[in-house]
């Protein structure tokens, strides 16, 4: 039962992202041949060397979308989607197909064009339907969180409104040290908490950058790494977990959880033998599309106790000189949201903090780190985690 | 005999103050951005029918039908959870209609039938016009039968059709026309005078003997001159509501009505006429039954519910008079035909699931159980009364929506099962976890020219 796991059979030796933001000058197509270039020099391979690859889109149709501005000649290309998790659907299968032994080097690649839609976030493109389901926005549908999670644990309302924002706060923080970053610049406590509402109790600066932007990753088994780079990165775990869509449906769901990530961490901690998170995970990229959505991660994961998670936030211990440094590139909240590269980006940002190039904004030698990536929200999501080593 | 069985009222929640646009005093009605005539027909209809048998026809009169080709009927049929054999009858063009149809209806009781007859009108009028100022939006339904429990008998009638351009509205009109008020009360006054006399006349009854008067009609200068033609006294007169209501086209004198039986004894004599384009007339009795056949929700129970802090320019802007910014969403997707067919209990009746394996409920119902996983075990449960409580909820700026922000809740019921959707008729500020909340039939939105009708939650009224 549950899942085998490939503990240290895959490596990724190659990574590449484009700068997130309002690309109005880029189409999918540029940001995806910036981004696979990147990963291609990254490996110090050529694009004939790239046996299949896995593209990440939520947008985008069929493999198509990256074969045809690549021109990639007669090779398997697959399009992925699962909702904001889709980056990461496409490092999964495109890790578990060199595992499995049937491709040597593949590619995992990610994007997004949203900004071409003319509105702020992004059009659904749901199938046909009796149009009887919520229509609640995706920043309403994660405040949900906060009056549920205030209430469950007493927290009053002007110190959730402070737990959050300062999750805001740190998260602008690290990306104003991140050339790649959609928001590069620190933002005032003062002027966060003010922010005009979007849902609930959030406000503008509680909802995660809209943008453009892609990036790839070049993928091997173990065995091979050293013939492309000498410092690639370990894939400990790769764990999904999708749920029945139990929080809109049932009375015993609370909205101070998710328990597809629960379930997937815990497959994700099985796969990578990791048995206290809290002091084990050296650092995380986490899907902070809400702030108060990586207020309950952090429970979720085991990061914090049930309760506890908002007095860490206070304390600063997810911050990036804290003992467990949360998105320190910046997070979907400073680095920006293109939905398709969003999983494929904090890998590199596992890239190059496992291998000590993170510049300005690196940790202190990180041992393991985990990407943590949600399509959905709460109360019916799918959940990945994976689980990172440099050796 | 035939008679009224039960009847049913509706008045939206939203008042327009007639200061806001210099027309003087008192308020209107105004039905919010998500109903029209056939979600308020549905609202009246769902108290008139509670506790009583299945009618065998059901007639529909509005000017404001949300469909111009489609039976607008049939929608209400559905959200009525009615049965598909039944027949159904659209009157409109003329807001006479209301009354004819409960006489309609009377006529197939005659028959030996019962009938389901719901009048409702969204009436707009244009910017400045008197019937935007004294018109007024609302619901009335009634269940006519030969039954002995009819709380109210038919006595007398009589009718007229009359050729005239009074009031008039061409098909790509958004507005009607009036000719001078003086020219139609010159031609229907003596029509409705006649109509009244040959219904008191087959009753053999005398207007002294009538304890109200229920006078209607799309030109006020007709009715005018009845009461002393009559020599009906003042106290005969049913209030017009109009200064709390306004005129609502063809559900106007079966509200009134409402408003009488909401207070009616037996024995009680009551004449309603109704006179556009001709008159209808009906001379009713009040029976014994009354006190055990009113509705739950009286005439003064609606207008005590109540938010009369309506701005008059969104009240343009919900009814398409007035042009306005679009939110910077994608406009919603209309709604499918085969998908609405195929969950038409659960969208039209708000009709859900109970797992007959561990008797979860379940909001649709679902293939497979979500609480227990059987498969292929559910029974459906009608649940359009069904009260529920906020589990959670938030303001939602970003919804695409007339009138934003959007309150979305998750709510829990009491006999179980949870949805989340969207609250209406509420005062943000009112909300808090444990809200108690009761289902309303709506009009979510129009895509490409489909009506999305579904239910929403609402603070009980």
């Amino acid at each position: 039962m549950a899942s085998n796991g490939i503990y240290d059979r895959v490596t990724i030796v190659g990574m590449g992202c484009t700068a997130f933001g309002e690309r109005w000058d880029q189409s999918a197509s540029d940001l995806l041949i910036d981004a696979t270039n990147e990963a291609f020099a990254s490996a110090g391979i050529e694009k004939e060397q790239v046996d299949a690859y896995w593209l990440g889109t939520a947008r985008g149709y069929s493999g198509r979308a990256l074969s045809e501005p690549l021109k990639i000649q007669y090779k398997p290309v697959t399009r992925v989607e699962n909702m904001c998790a889709t980056g990461s659907e496409a490092i999964r299968n495109a890790a578990y197909a060199v595992a499995s032994g049937a491709y040597d080097l593949v590619m995992a690649v990610g994007v997004e064009k949203i900004k071409d839609y003319g509105f702020a976030g992004m059009a659904g493109i749901l199938p046909p339907s009796d149009g009887t389901a919520s229509t609640m926005s995706p920043p309403a549908t994660f405040a949900l969180l906060v009056p549920a999670y205030a209430k469950k644990f007493g927290v009053d309302e002007q110190t959730m409104k402070k737990v959050i924002s300062r999750i805001a706060w740190k998260n602008h923080c690290n990306g104003a040290n991140n050339p790649k970053a959609q928001y590069r610049s620190e933002v005032a406590m003062e002027k966060i908490l003010e922010s005009p509402r979007v849902a609930g109790a959030f406000g503008i600066f509680d909802c995660s950058g809209v943008s453009d932007g892609a990036s790839a990753a070049v993928i091997c088994r173990a065995e091979d790494a050293h013939r492309y780079t000498d410092k690639p990165i370990f894939i400990k775990a790769l764990a999904l977990a999708a749920g029945p869509g139990e929080g809109y449906a049932s009375q015993d769901y609370d909205f101070t959880t998710f328990p597809e990530v629960v379930a997937s961490a815990e497959d994700a901690y099985k796969q990578a033998g990791i048995t206290n998170p809290r002091e084990q995970i050296s650092m995380a990229e986490v899907h902070d599309c809400f702030t108060a959505t990586e207020l309950v991660l952090m429970e979720d994961m085991g990061f914090s106790q049930r309760g506890e998670a908002w007095k860490d936030v206070l304390a600063g211990r997810f911050d990036s000189d804290g003992s467990q440094p949360i998105n320190p590139d910046g997070g979907l909240k400073s680095f920006g949201h293109p939905i398709g590269a969003s999983g494929l980006r904090m890998m590199y940002e596992m890239w190059l903090q496992l291998r000590g190039e993170a510049g300005q904004r690196q940790i202190v030698e990180p041992t393991l780190g985990l990407t943590h990536n949600l399509g959905g929200a709460p109360g019916s999501c799918v959940s990945f985690i994976s689980i990172m080593g440099k050796e | 005999m035939a008679g009224i069985i039960r009847y049913g009222s509706y008045l939206p929640y939203f008042r327009l103050k007639r200061s806001l646009f210099g027309a003087g005093r008192g308020e209107r009605t105004a039905a919010s951005y998500d109903e029209d005539s056939v979600s308020m027909a549905v609202e009246a209809a769902r108290d008139a029918l509670r506790g009583a048998a299945v009618p065998d026809s059901l007639i529909f009169a509005t000017t404001s039908p949300p469909y111009a080709e489609k039976l607008n009927a049939a929608t209400i049929c559905s959200a009525l959870d009615l049965p598909g054999a039944i027949r159904s009858v659209e009157l409109g063009s003329c807001s006479r209609m209301g009354l004819s149809g409960l006489l309609l209806g009377l006529d197939l009781a005659q028959g030996g039938g019962s009938t389901l007859v719901c009048a409702a009108d969204v009436v707009v009028g244009a910017p400045g016009s008197s019937r935007e100022s004294l018109g007024g939006d609302g619901a009335v339904a009634f269940l006519t039968g030969s039954n002995e429990d009819a709380i109210a008998i038919l006595k007398g009638r009589a009718c007229a059709t009359t050729e005239v351009v009074d009031v008039w509205r061409l098909p790509e009109d958004q507005f009607v026309r009036q000719w001078e008020e003086r020219f139609g009360a010159d031609v229907l006054s003596p029509i409705m005078l006649d109509a009244i006399k040959r219904a008191l006349d087959q009753a053999g009854v005398e207007p002294d003997e009538l304890k109200t008067v229920v006078l209607d009609s799309a030109n006020p200068r007709v009715t005018a001159a009845i009461p002393r033609a009559l020599k009906l006294n003042k106290e005969q007169f049913a209030n017009p509501l109009r200064d709390l209501v306004g005129r609502s086209g063809t559900a106007n004198a079966g509200l009134l009505l409402a408003c009488v039986l909401d207070h009616a004894v037996a024995g009680d004599l009551i004449l309603l006429a109704s006179a556009v384009d001709g008159c209808d007339v009906l001379l009713l009795e009040v029976t014994d039954n009354i006190d055990s056949g009113r509705p739950e929700r009286s005439i003064e129970r609606w207008l005590a519910s109540k938010r009369d802090d309506l701005s008059y320019h969104n009240y343009l802007k919900w009814r398409g008079v007035m042009p306005f910014e679009p939110p910077r969403r994608p406009e919603p997707e209309r709604p499918a035909a085969p998908a609405s067919n195929r969950s038409e209990h659960w969208k039209m009746a708000f009709v859900g699931g109970r797992c007959q394996s561990c008797g979860d409920m379940n909001l649709p119902a679902q293939r497979v159980c979500v609480k227990c996983g059987a498969a292929d075990q559910m029974r459906e449960e009608p649940y359009a009364d069904a009260i529920g409580r906020v589990a959670t909820y938030t303001l939602d700026h970003l919804a695409y929506s007339l009138q934003p922000p959007v309150l979305a809740a998750v709510v829990d019921f009491d006999e179980g099962g949870r949805i989340s959707c969207e609250l209406t008729d509420v005062d943000p500020a009112q909300v808090d976890i444990g809200t108690i909340l009761e289902m309303t039939f709506r009009r979510l939105y129009t895509g490409q020219g489909i009506h999305n009708y579904f239910w929403k939650a609402r603070p009980k009224r």
